[in-house]
This record gives structure tokens, C-alpha cells and sequence, in this order.
């Protein structure tokens, strides 16, 4: 008895609303998956510069990723859910990135590191291209050159908000399409 | 640093256009036809066998030498540091590679070629490096201007661009 | 029935193309590698640069003496205290001016700190890349500390920006020099112990000895500097030949290798960041009173206080911010050591608020050169480490 009654308290997280009995707990399918989606995101770190170190910092020891479902990263676009764009995009790897972009299955979101990805930076020159918003669909922007750590926790943690709220038919909706068409993909 | 100044002008006379001492760095100004045998020259002879570096100029101000092309080259035994310069004009640039004595100088002419338009006479591979192939200009001379031109959101009055 | 084709046996061998990067795992930064290769042998490699060409040196021309700084921090990110370091001694050298002693002794910490940091990320990523995690996650934490020291001394962690021209625009906190020292006193624990996992490991060892080697001769050729040089042989070092910031009042060796290969790489590395800590702990010792900045008027802003108060510091304030201030005309080259190599700084001054033109010796861009000439013959495997022990950063690379 003892021994039962000096067990901390854990948390594992809010379950969503739903209806519960003996034995049970009945939600909406959206909610269950959208809470399993969002606590396991596989983030593609494409990291091209300092935000890429800052990146590092952040996956290290001290301010770990890990802990919101990020542990795994995944360097192959076809097995990854999040698109992390930290660093200068150049014109010259405009296409690569929008290669990498649409190698990606749904549902995949992108996250922009940085005052360089977001919008261009310090570097408002020809060569670099002015936000990569240009030239694929951004959810989260993370501002900052580089952004602590904190910040890209905080910008995960926005994304994960994002997926939780989903809905399943958000992909397939007329407006998701209009987007994409903007963009020159379908 | 006169032992430099004084076998340069022994060995090639009016190849070496001027001297001058700029900080810590002695500056020869050379012509384009005697640049490749003076570096060899250096090189071989005089135990230059580092090249520290090779950039490109624009002065679009002195009409008949506005490209240049300036080399830094480094003793290391004996830790004597100079620099070369050559001038030629903008509408014949070009110049003899140095990439047969210096490996060094491969991507770094490339680079100045990518930048300014500096043709090397001989070079193995002379193609723009940093920038995007299909580019049609030369970015880093001087009537280019630095700012991408497809932003529309700042207003060059009040940015100063 | 499906007939028996004859395969002809072709004289010469297929050899397949493998694109490796611009977006890779292993990559340390972006840029492409097209390899021809035999199996699993490296018969050719072409590489290809300039996906992260940012301009630095046509930006250069449109932006202030003091703004430059913040685009030299992004040349090599992993240690941009030395390339801001660098850039103030360049105009230093070009306005004449002389820094005192204790700036010159503070510089030197921070400098030491920052190769600290950049030799940590290089070794711990040659040891993921054989598959080594556990020392990334230790050393990593000591890396936190030094962001930390950074951040007490200039409020910026990465990408830092830190002191001026003329010296340093404060002078370090007591929270930094706590810091600081309780950085002397804890890391050499930590590198000692990331030692022991792998400096005698058999496997990596195994892995690194003779792994995409160069010799002195064409190491020289191809305008090696840094680690990379003295791996092959060679010691040459900027910090001895050309000293700057009184680093010839302090006593440190050069550690040089033997074979040039991925091996001696790691291990001059290593015996580089014991000699900057030497060379912090000499600094402290040795640290002079005085000023921590130069009588530059024209070019070192004054203190606020002053510029609320005095009249003479508000128009020199403005003046410095709006950059009428008389530079001298003429042109200045000046190298520092930084993490990879001689980083140098060739400024052309023609009076103006900005530099006429400004070139920078990137160490990594000429030595990276010679990365198809050192995989050809080995595995692919090798050219990734060899890759990760050249310690290549794209934001130098391209600038």
C-alpha cells in the first residue's frame, strides 16, 4: 500500500474530450489520430547553414528534441512528416529543395528556420532566394538568426498544434488544392 | 624585401610596371604577357611556393585597365609575402592561367571568371562555380547592382537599397 | 520459351554513376559529389559548389566597416568569434591603430574559446560518422558552456558578432568570468574521457588510418592551411608566422601529423584544443589591466552616458552610424588562423563609408579542391569520412 501511494504522479498528456466508462474511453477517429500524429513527428532536417548548427544544439543533450516524438530523423523524404528548411536557400538549390518538397507523401508539413529561409535574411542579394515561400507552402515560421533553441522548440510545438488540430479531409479540400496550384504542383 | 624588387627588375626589365609598399605587402604591378614567367620565376627561383590567393579588380575608372587580377603569393621558409597585380582592359580580358604551377588556383580562377568575366588563357575547366550556370552576367562589376530584383515589398526610397 | 540471349562480354567495365548530395546525411553542409564508381571503389568524382552562394563579397561593397562584421560571422559559423576577430584587425591595420594590451588578451580568450568549439564539432562528427553517437551527445554539453560564455560576453550565441573595431565594446562581466573558469576547470575531464572512447579504439582506428590521406607536397600545391596542412606534415601556422593579438606572448605548440590521412586529422584536432587551453589559462594569468578598447574616436562608438551628455561624443556618434568618417585610402590584407585554416581579409579602401572591394581567403574553398584527387581509389564510405574530417562548412565554401 505504501508502495503504491508514494508513485509520483505522471502525466502522459490531456486525453481529448471524449466519453468514458469502465473499461472504455469512445473520441471522434480525427482526435486519437491527431493526438498520435503530432507526438510523433519525423522531422527532414535540411539544413544548409548556421541555423543548421543551432539545429544541432538543439537535437544535443541540453535542450532535446527528442522529448516531443522527434528522436528519429529521417534524411529520406519519402519516410518523413515535417520539412525543417533551416539556413539560406540559394536560387541554385530552389530546385533541389522543391524536389525534396514534392518526394514527400502526405500529410507533410514545412517549417521555416530562420530570418534567411523565412524571408531571405541579411542576404538581399541575386543569388539567394528571398523566402522559400517562393516556391513551396510554409505552415510555421521560426524567426531569427539564428533562433535559440527555445524558439524552435516553441516552433515545433506550433506544428504540433497544427497536426492535432488536422482534419483528414483538409488534403483533399478544394482550398488545399487551390494552394498547391499556386505553387505549380497538384 | 629589395632583393625581390632588385632580381625582378634584373630578370624582366619592363615587365614590372611599378613597386610600391603598401602596409606590410610589396606591390608589383606586372604586365599581362610577363605575369605567368614572373610567378614561375618566384616561384622556382626565388621560393615562393604558396599562393595565398587570387582575386579579381574592377576599376571601371581607368579606361584601358579597368579588370585586374591580383595574386598574393608566400615564402613560407623564410616567411616573405608579395603581391602581384595586372591590369588589362575590359574588352580583351584575358590572361594566362597560373593552374600548371599552382593547383590552388583552379576553383579560385573559376571563381574570379564566375564574378568578373576574366578569361584564363589554358585553364582546364573554365566555368562559373558559385553561381547558377545559366546565368548571362557578370555580378561583381561594378554596373550590377547587388539586390535581387524580383522584391517588390521594399521601397528603395526609404530602404536605402 | 523465351530464347538464350547471348550476353556479350563488353571489353571495359560499367561503371555507375552515384549523385551524392547536394542533400545528404553525411554531408556536412550542401554541396554535390557525382561519383563514378566501380562497385564500391571511387574511380572519379566532380564536384559541384555554390548552392548556398549568398555574395558576400558583392554585399560587402554596400554595407558600412562595422556591419561587415555581421556577415563575416556567417563565413564559418562554427567559429565566428575568429572570423569577426579577424575582420577588426583588418581595419585596425588599415586605420594604423593600436589596441591594448587587455583587449588584445580578451580577443585571445575568445578566439581559443571559439577554435574550441569548432574543433568539437569536427572531431565528434568524425565519430558519428563511423558511428560513434555517445561522444556528439558528451562534448555537445560542453559546447552549451562555451554558447553560454559567448552569450554572457555578447548576447548572441551562434552567430556572434562580438567586439569592435578598436577592441571589444565591454569588457567581460564577473558571470563570464565565472564562467570561464568553471569551463578550465570541467572540460578537460570531458575531453579526456571523449579520448579514451576513441583515440586508442580499435575500430576507429581501423576505420581512419589511411583514410583519404594527402602528402606535404600536394597538400602545398593545393593551398592547404590549417589542420588539414599540418595533418600532412607541414607546420605552418599564422598564429606563429604572422602573429597578431600578442599570440607571441603566449607559449603553445603546433601539432603536426605524419600521413595527412583522416586519422592525423582527428588527432591534430585534438591536440588543438589542449593547446587553446593552455593558451586560455596562460591568457588569464598573464591578464593586464587597462582599457579595453583603443582611443578611436572616429571609428569605436562612445559610451551612451557621453553621448546623452557631451556634444563632441554625440557628433562623433553620429557620424561613426552615419559613416562620415575619414577611412584612408589604400588596400590591407591580413590573415587570421581560424578553424580551418588562414582566413584572410583583403580590403581595398578608397576613402569611402564602404570597402571598394573586399575579398576573403577562404580556407575551405581551396583546400576542398582536392577532395576528388584524395577519394579516387577509395570506398565510398572513406570519402564520407573524409569529407567530415576536412571539416568543410558550406557557408565558407560559398560565401
Amino acid at each position: 500500500m505504501a508502495i503504491i501511494e508514494s508513485r509520483p504522479n505522471y502525466n502522459l498528456g490531456k486525453a481529448p474530450e471524449g466519453l468514458e466508462g469502465a473499461g472504455f474511453f469512445a473520441t471522434s477517429l480525427e482526435k486519437a489520430v491527431g493526438m498520435a500524429r503530432k507526438n510523433s513527428i519525423w522531422p527532414l532536417p535540411f539544413a544548409t547553414s548556421c541555423c543548421g548548427i543551432e539545429f544541432m544544439a538543439t537535437m544535443g543533450a541540453h535542450y532535446d528534441l527528442g522529448r516531443f516524438g522527434s528522436e528519429r530523423l529521417s534524411f529520406s523524404p519519402r519516410q518523413a512528416d515535417l520539412l525543417m528548411v533551416m539556413g539560406t536557400i540559394a536560387k541554385k538549390m530552389g530546385p533541389v529543395l522543391r524536389q525534396v518538397y514534392e518526394q514527400m507523401a502526405e500529410p507533410k508539413w514545412v517549417l521555416s528556420m530562420g530570418a534567411c529561409a523565412s524571408s531571405g535574411g541579411v542576404f538581399d542579394t541575386y543569388s539567394v532566394l528571398q523566402g522559400i515561400d517562393r516556391i513551396i507552402p510554409v505552415d510555421v515560421y521560426i524567426p531569427g538568426c539564428p533562433p535559440r533553441p527555445e524558439q524552435v522548440i516553441d516552433g515545433i510545438l506550433s506544428i504540433q498544434k497544427l497536426v492535432e488540430k488536422e482534419s483528414f479531409r483538409r488534403r483533399y479540400s478544394p482550398e488545399y488544392k487551390a494552394m498547391l496550384a499556386k505553387y505549380g504542383m497538384e | 624585401m629589395n632583393t625581390i624588387h632588385e632580381r625582378l627588375k634584373a630578370s624582366f626589365g619592363d615587365a614590372v610596371l611599378s613597386a610600391e609598399q603598401h602596409y606590410d605587402f610589396p606591390v608589383y604591378e606586372v604586365t599581362r604577357e610577363g605575369v605567368y614567367d614572373i610567378i614561375k620565376f618566384l616561384k622556382e627561383e626565388m621560393g615562393f611556393g604558396f599562393l595565398t590567393t587570387l582575386c579579381g579588380l574592377h576599376y571601371p575608372d581607368n579606361k584601358g585597365k579597368e579588370l585586374g587580377v591580383m595574386y598574393q603569393l608566400h615564402n613560407m621558409p623564410r616567411n616573405w609575402r608579395v603581391r602581384l597585380k595586372v591590369f588589362f582592359p575590359v574588352a580583351d580580358p584575358v590572361v594566362p592561367t597560373i593552374t600548371p604551377l599552382f593547383s590552388a588556383a583552379n576553383w579560385q580562377e573559376r571563381q574570379e571568371y564566375d564574378f568578373f568575366g576574366i578569361i584564363f588563357k589554358g585553364h582546364p575547366n573554365l566555368k562559373r562555380i558559385l553561381n547558377m550556370d545559366e546565368m548571362n552576367y557578370h555580378p561583381l562589376r561594378k554596373e550590377y547592382a547587388l539586390e535581387d530584383a524580383s522584391r517588390d515589398d521594399k521601397d528603395d526610397s526609404m530602404f536605402g537599397r | 520459351m523465351a530464347e538464350n540471349k547471348e550476353i556479350e562480354k563488353k571489353e571495359e567495365k560499367e561503371y555507375s554513376i552515384l549523385n551524392l548530395g547536394p542533400t545528404h546525411p553525411a554531408t556536412h553542409g550542401i554541396f554535390q559529389n557525382i561519383l563514378k564508381m566501380d562497385g564500391e571503389i571511387i574511380m572519379e568524382a566532380e564536384p559541384t559548389v555554390g548552392y548556398i552562394h549568398r555574395a558576400f563579397e558583392k554585399l560587402a561593397e554596400r554595407r558600412p566597416y562595422y556591419q561587415i562584421t555581421v556577415l563575416t560571422d556567417r563565413l564559418n559559423y562554427c567559429s565566428s568569434p575568429i572570423n569577426n576577430m579577424g575582420w577588426h584587425m583588418t581595419v585596425e591595420k588599415l586605420l594604423g591603430a593600436k589596441i591594448p594590451k587587455r583587449a588584445e588578451y580578451l580577443r585571445v580568450i575568445i578566439m581559443e574559446l571559439s577554435r574550441i568549439a569548432d574543433h568539437i564539432i569536427c572531431n565528434t562528427v568524425i565519430a558519428v560518422d563511423t558511428g560513434a553517437m555517445t561522444g556528439f551527445l558528451y562534448l555537445f554539453q560542453w559546447r552549451e558552456l562555451i554558447y553560454e560564455i559567448f552569450e554572457e560576453i555578447c548576447g548572441a550565441r551562434l552567430t556572434t558578432n562580438i567586439g569592435r573595431i578598436g577592441g571589444m565594446e565591454r569588457d567581460f562581466s564577473k558571470k563570464a568570468w565565472d564562467k570561464i573558469n568553471k569551463f578550465r576547470k570541467e572540460f578537460p575531464a570531458a575531453l579526456k574521457e571523449f579520448s579514451s572512447l576513441v583515440e586508442r579504439n580499435r575500430i576507429f582506428m581501423d576505420r581512419t588510418i589511411k583514410c583519404g590521406p594527402i602528402t606535404a607536397e600536394k597538400a602545398l600545391d593545393y593551398g592547404f592551411t590549417g589542420p588539414n596542412l599540418r595533418a600532412a606534415g607541414v607546420d605552418y601556422d599564422v598564429r606563429v608566422m604572422n602573429p597578431y593579438s600578442s599570440y607571441d606572448d603566449f607559449d603553445f605548440i603546433i601539432p603536426v601529423g605524419t600521413n595527412g590521412d583522416t586519422y592525423d586529422r582527428f588527432m591534430v584536432r585534438q591536440q588543438e584544443m589542449w593547446e587553446s587551453l593552455k593558451i586560455i589559462d596562460q591568457a588569464i594569468a598573464k591578464m593586464p589591466d587597462g582599457p579595453f578598447h583603443a582611443d578611436l574616436p572616429e571609428f569605436y562608438l562612445p559610451p551612451k552616458e557621453e553621448v546623452y551628455n557631451n556634444m563632441e561624443a554625440l557628433i562623433y556618434h553620429f557620424k561613426i552610424v552615419m559613416g562620415e568618417n575619414d577611412v584612408p585610402k589604400g588596400e590591407v590584407y591580413h590573415a587570421v588562423e581560424g578553424g580551418n585554416g588562414e582566413l584572410g581579409f583583403y580590403l581595398v579602401s578608397d576613402g569611402g563609408r564602404t570597402p571598394y572591394r573586399l575579398h576573403f581567403r577562404r580556407p575551405c574553398f581551396i583546400y576542398y579542391q582536392a577532395y576528388p584527387e584524395m577519394i579516387k581509389g577509395g570506398m565510398l564510405s572513406d570519402a564520407i569520412l573524409t569529407m567530415s574530417s576536412m571539416n568543410v562548412i558550406a557557408g565558407e565554401l560559398d560565401a
